[in-house]
C-alpha cells in the first residue's frame, strides 16, 4: 500500500471504501452472538453501511446533524457511526451506563436529531427524558427484546433501517448517486466525531474532532506500532471513551484490522481467549484483577505447582525484563527462562488470553511498578501511553525497547510537547481537537495563543526523554522552602505498597510534607493472622505499634526513592499517622469513583493535621462515621504521630521544570 | 383424555375446583378453587405452611388431590403424572434449586429440551446425521434463552460453582427451554439481594411478554408480588381466604390478620 494511494483519504467513509477495495475478503468485524462468532468482511460491511446510510438519508439525516450512539460495543452501533459519517453527520457516542439525567444533558447539549441505541434499557432512558429533548426525531435500536409493544411512531429497529436502505440501493439510483457524492465531498476539515469528556471536574464538554485530525493521528500510531490488517482487537471499552474510538474504530479503519465485539461485557476475557487478540489496551485495574486472580488460584494449587510457580516467577522477576529489553543475560538464566516459558509463563498467558498479544497498552492512572513488571517479565509487551480526549488520545507512548513503570514515554510521532513555567504539560498534536462544542470560551481557556493545548497535568521530562506525569497541575504546589510538592505523586508511591490502601498528603503552604495513611485491612489483617497479632477492629489494628513500624518502613522507602529524584528530593515525608477509620464515600471523604477529597478531609481531621505539624507525638480526634447499615455514630481516638526517616538528598536539584 | 384445546389470551387456562389434599390426617389444602387466565401473572401467597407449594404440586400433577378437579386447557383431570404435565406445557422451578450441580449451565438448560427431542436415544448416542441436526436446532433455542437471561458468561461453568442468584436464573432457563404454556415458579426470589430480585422481576415480565407464557408464582416478598402479579390468591392453613387484584387483597382484613396476626 503506497502512501500516495492513501494520502487523499481524509475521512473514515473513504477509508471504508478503500478497505473494501483493497482487502474485500479480510474480516473487518466479528460479534459473538448466541454462542457463535459471526464475521463480516470489509466488502460486506461497506455494503451494509451504504444501505444503512441510505436508510438514514431517507429519514432525513443531513450533513452536520448530530446522531447519538448509546450502548455497548456492537457491530450495529459501529456501523451507525460509519453510516452517519458517510452523510457528513456527526456521531456522538454517549456513555451507556450514564443515568437518564446525565444522558439528557449530553443529548440536549449536542443537539442530536437521532439516536442509535442498543436495547430497551437505553430506549427507556431516552423516553423518560423525552420532554426535555425536543430535537430528537427518531430512536433506532439494535435489540428488539421488550420493545414490541412500544409506540413505534418514533422508534425503529436498526435492522429495518438497513433493509429499507438496501431496497433504495437497488431501486433508486438517484439516491445512491447522492450518497456517493456525500462520501466524495466529505472533507478532512469536517467534524468526524464529538466525544464528551467524562466530566469528573464539572459538566462534560463536547470535544469536536476533525476527520483529518483523527486519521493523521491514527496513521502515526499504526505506523509506530506496525499494525496491519492481520491484527485482532477486542472492543470492550465504552464507545464514548476516546480510547475505544481511537484504538478500535480509527485504527481499525486505517490499518484494516479486525474489531471483535464480545458477547457481553462479562464475557470479554473468555472471548479474548477465543479470538487471540494481538493488540490490547486495558486500564491498570484490569491487570491488577488478572494478577489477583492468578495469585488466588495458585494458593489453591497443589504443592508442586505452587513451588514451580513461585520459583519461575522469581526467575522471571530477575531476568525476564532484561531478556525482553535485549540486555545481556547469562546463558543458563536464559535457558532457565525458556523452560519457565514452557512450564509457567506460556500457560498463564494462555489462560488470560494474552498469548498472542504483540502490543499491550495501559494508561489512565499510575500503574504499580511491581504489577507492571510482573506482566512484562512473563513476556507481555506491555507499554504505557499518556493522552486525553482533546488530543484524540495519544500525547506520548513508549517504544517497545524503552519501557519503564514510572514514565509514560516520549512524545508520539508528530506531537510536540512543551512544559510551561508552572510545570504544566502542553502539547500540539495532529489529532488535537477543533474546540469544545458551543463553548468557545472554554476552548480559549484550554489553548495557548500559539496553538498548544493545556493538559491540566504537571510533569517533566526525564533524562532519557520520557515524560513523567506527577499530578494535576492545580494540585501541585510549593512548600515554604520552595520545594516542589506533588501530593498525588507521593500518595501513589505509597499506595503501591499492598499494605497501604489510601493516602492523603498535606504540604501546600507548610514547611514539610505529612501524610495520613489508611492501611489495607485485607493485607495487614493477613499479616496479623500469620504473626499472631490479635485485633478486634480496624481502629485497633491501625493503632498497633508493630503496624506503625511496618508503615514507617514503607514511608522510609518512599523517602529513599524521593531522595534520588532531583525534582522531589526536598519534599520527603516528614511525619505520618495512620487514620483510625477507613476513608469512605459514605462519609464524603472519597468521591463515588474512590478519589480522595483532600480539602474535605483536611477540614474534618483538622486536629490531626495540627498534630502532624506541631511536633506532638499524639493527636486526638472525634469524628462521625456512617456504618454499613446507614446508622451514624461517633468514634474518638488518640492517634499516634510518627516521624519518618529522611534521607540526604543524593541528586542535585536541577532547575525547576 | 380429551385433546387439549388451544387457549387464547384472556381465556381460562387452568381451573382448580374444590380441591382438597390430605396427607393422612393432615389437611394440606381444603376446598380451594381458583383459576388462571392465559397471559396473566398469578401469585399464590400465604404464611408458612399455608399449602402454597402443595398447591403447585397439585397443579403440576405431583400430588393427587383426594377431592376436586383440575381443568387445564379445557381438559378435566383428576390424576396426572408430572411428565404428562410437562408434555402438556407445564414447567416449574423449585423452592430449593434442583439443578444438576456437576453439569454446566448449557447442559442443564439443554435438559429442558429433552421432551422436544424427536430422534431416538440410539441416534443421539452416535451424535450424527439427523441427531446432530436436531441437537443444533435445540442448541440454538437454548442459546436464545441464555441470551435472554444474560448468562452468557457462565455458559460453560458447572452450576454447583455458581452463586445462588445465578442458579435460580439457570433454573428459570431450564423451565423456559420447555417452551411452557404455564410456568410455575416456587419462590423465584428467595434468598436474593435487591439487585438480583430486580433482575428476576424483569426476566419474569419479559418472559410473559416475549414468550406469552402464563405464570403462577409463589413469593414471600410482598413488594414483588404486588408489583408483578395481575391477580393474587391468598391461602392460610390450606384454606383460600382471599382472591383478587393486588389492591383488593392488600385491603382485605382477613389477609391483614393472617400476616400480622390478631389479638386474642
Amino acid at each position: 500500500m503506497s502512501a500516495n494511494a492513501t494520502a487523499s483519504l481524509d475521512t473514515f467513509p473513504k477509508w471504508l471504501q478503500h478497505n473494501a477495495a483493497v482487502r474485500p475478503a479480510r474480516p473487518a468485524m466479528r460479534h459473538k452472538d448466541l454462542g457463535i462468532w459471526k464475521e463480516w468482511s470489509w466488502a460486506e460491511i461497506d455494503r451494509i453501511v451504504r444501505s444503512y446510510a441510505l436508510g438514514l438519508m431517507a429519514h432525513g439525516l443531513q450533513h452536520g446533524d448530530k446522531i447519538a450512539i448509546i450502548g455497548s460495543n456492537r457491530p450495529k452501533l459501529y456501523w451507525s457511526m460509519m453510516a452517519a459519517q458517510c452523510l457528513g453527520a456527526v456521531p456522538v457516542p454517549v456513555y451507556a451506563d450514564s443515568v437518564a439525567d446525565e444522558m439528557a444533558y449530553v443529548l440536549d447539549h449536542a443537539e442530536v436529531r437521532f439516536a442509535c441505541v442498543q436495547d430497551q434499557e437505553q430506549v427507556d432512558k431516552i423516553l423518560s427524558v423525552a420532554e426535555r429533548l425536543s430535537r430528537i426525531e427518531m430512536v433506532f435500536y439494535d435489540e428488539p427484546r421488550g420493545l414490541r409493544d412500544y409506540d413505534h411512531s418514533r422508534l425503529q429497529a436498526i435492522g429495518d433501517v438497513i433493509a429499507q436502505g438496501e431496497g433504495i440501493l437497488f431501486a433508486d439510483p438517484a439516491a445512491v448517486t447522492r450518497l456517493e457524492q456525500a462520501i466524495a465531498t466529505g472533507q478532512g476539515s469536517d467534524i468526524s466525531v464529538m466525544l464528551y469528556t467524562s466530566g469528573t471536574t464539572g459538566r462534560s464538554k463536547g470535544v469536536m474532532l476533525s476527520a483529518s485530525g483523527c486519521i493523521n493521528a491514527a496513521k502515526d500510531t499504526v505506523a509506530f506500532d506496525g499494525l496491519t490488517d492481520k491484527d485482532q482487537v477486542i472492543a470492550y471499552l465504552p464507545l464514548a471513551w476516546v480510547g475505544d474510538h481511537y484504538l478500535n474504530y480509527a485504527q481499525a479503519l486505517v490499518a484494516g484490522f479486525t474489531i471483535n465485539c464480545p458477547e457481553s461485557p462479562d464475557t470479554a476475557v473468555n472471548d479474548r481467549l477465543e479470538i487471540g487478540t494481538t493488540f490490547a489496551f486495558a486500564p491498570p485495574r484490569v491487570f491488577e484483577s488478572m494478577l489477583t486472580g492468578i495469585m488466588i488460584r495458585m494458593e489453591d494449587a497443589s504443592w508442586l505447582k505452587r513451588k514451580l510457580f513461585n520459583y519461575y516467577i522469581e526467575v522471571a522477576r530477575q531476568w525476564g525484563e532484561k531478556i525482553h529489553n535485549g540486555e545481556s543475560v547469562p546463558l543458563l538464566a536464559r535457558l532457565n527462562y525458556m523452560l519457565g516459558e514452557v512450564l509457567i509463563y506460556g500457560p498463564i498467558k494462555n489462560v488470560l488470553g494474552l498469548s498472542t498479544i504483540r502490543i499491550g497498552y495501559t494508561a489512565g492512572e499510575a500503574i504499580g511498578p511491581q504489577l507492571f513488571s510482573f506482566f512484562r517479565s512473563i513476556g507481555l509487551n506491555l507499554k504505557q501511553l499518556y493522552g486525553q480526549t482533546e488530543a484524540f488520545l495519544y500525547v506520548t507512548c513508549q517504544t517497545d525497547t524503552a519501557v519503564r513503570a514510572d514514565c509514560v514515554g516520549p512524545a508520539t510521532p508528530n506531537v510536540t510537547i512543551r512544559i510551561d513555567e508552572n510545570g504544566e504539560v502542553l502539547y500540539k498534536s495532529p489529532g488535537q481537537f477543533v474546540g469544545y462544542f458551543k463553548e468557545p470560551e472554554k476552548t480559549a481557556e484550554t489553548m495557548t495563543p500559539d496553538g498548544f493545548v493545556k493538559t491540566g497535568d504537571a510533569g517533566f521530562f526525564e533524562k532519557d526523554g520520557q515524560l513523567r506525569i506527577i499530578d494535576r497541575a492545580k494540585d501541585v504546589g510549593k512548600l515554604n522552602n520552595g520545594a516542589l510538592y506533588a501530593p498525588k505523586y507521593i500518595e501513589n508511591k505509597l499506595k503501591f505498597f499492598p499494605n497501604i490502601r489510601e493516602v492523603v498528603a498535606f504540604g501546600q503552604g507548610e514547611d514539610s510534607v505529612t501524610v495520613f495513611i489508611n492501611i489495607d485491612l485485607v493485607a495487614v489483617g493477613n499479616w496479623a493472622e500469620r504473626n499472631n497479632v490479635s485485633y478486634g477492629s480496624y481502629q485497633e489494628l491501625a493503632g498497633n505499634p508493630q503496624v506503625y513500624d511496618i508503615i514507617a518502613g514503607h514511608v522510609a522507602e518512599v523517602n529513599r526513592q524521593l531522595a534520588d529524584e532531583p525534582m522531589m528530593a526536598r519534599s520527603q515525608i516528614a511525619r505520618f499517622l495512620i487514620l483510625p477509620k477507613e476513608l469512605d464515600a459514605d462519609d464524603g471523604e472519597l468521591t463515588r469513583t474512590q478519589k480522595v477529597r483532600r480539602g474535605f478531609i483536611a477540614e474534618r481531621y483538622a486536629s490531626l493535621v495540627k498534630g502532624l505539624y506541631d511536633g506532638s507525638s499524639e493527636a486526638a480526634i472525634s469524628t462521625e462515621v456512617t456504618f454499613e447499615d446507614g446508622r451514624k455514630g461517633v468514634i474518638s481516638a488518640r492517634v499516634k504521630v510518627m516521624d519518618a526517616k529522611i534521607w540526604p538528598v543524593t541528586a542535585t536539584p536541577s532547575q525547576a521544570a | 383424555m380429551k385433546p387439549l384445546r388451544q387457549i387464547e389470551p384472556g381465556e381460562q387456562l387452568l381451573n382448580v375446583e374444590n380441591v382438597s389434599l390430605r396427607f393422612g390426617g393432615v389437611k394440606a389444602i381444603t376446598d380451594v378453587s381458583f383459576d388462571i387466565v392465559k397471559g396473566e401473572v398469578r401469585a399464590i401467597i400465604g404464611p408458612n405452611g399455608a399449602g402454597k407449594t402443595s398447591m403447585l404440586n397439585v397443579i403440576n400433577g405431583f400430588y393427587h388431590p383426594q377431592e376436586g378437579q383440575i381443568t387445564y386447557r379445557g381438559a378435566t383431570r383428576s390424576k396426572m403424572r408430572p411428565h404428562v404435565a410437562a408434555t402438556q406445557g407445564i414447567a416449574r422451578t423449585f423452592q430449593n434449586v434442583a439443578l444438576f450441580k456437576g453439569m454446566t449451565t448449557l447442559d442443564n438448560i439443554m435438559v429442558g429440551r429433552t421432551l422436544k427431542m424427536q430422534k431416538s436415544f440410539f441416534w443421539h448416542l452416535f451424535r450424527h446425521g439427523p441427531a446432530m441436526n436436531e441437537e443444533i436446532e435445540h442448541r440454538k433455542f437454548v442459546e436464545e434463552i441464555i441470551d435472554f437471561l444474560e448468562i452468557e458468561h457462565i455458559r460453560k461453568v458447572p452450576v454447583g460453582k455458581l452463586p445462588y442468584g445465578l442458579q435460580k436464573r439457570v433454573e428459570l432457563g431450564r423451565a423456559l427451554a420447555m417452551e411452557p404454556e404455564l410456568l410455575l415458579l416456587d419462590e423465584p426470589m428467595a434468598g436474593m439481594n435487591l439487585e438480583e430480585k430486580e433482575d428476576m422481576c424483569r426476566f419474569i415480565l419479559d418472559t410473559k411478554e416475549q414468550y406469552g407464557t402464563t405464570i403462577a408464582l409463589i413469593e414471600h416478598d410482598m413488594g414483588v408480588v404486588m408489583d408483578l402479579s395481575d391477580r393474587v390468591v391468598v391461602l392460610e392453613y390450606g384454606i383460600k381466604i382471599a382472591d383478587g387484584t393486588p389492591d383488593e387483597v392488600k385491603a382485605n382484613q382477613k389477609v391483614i390478620d393472617a400476616y400480622l396476626g390478631v389479638a386474642h
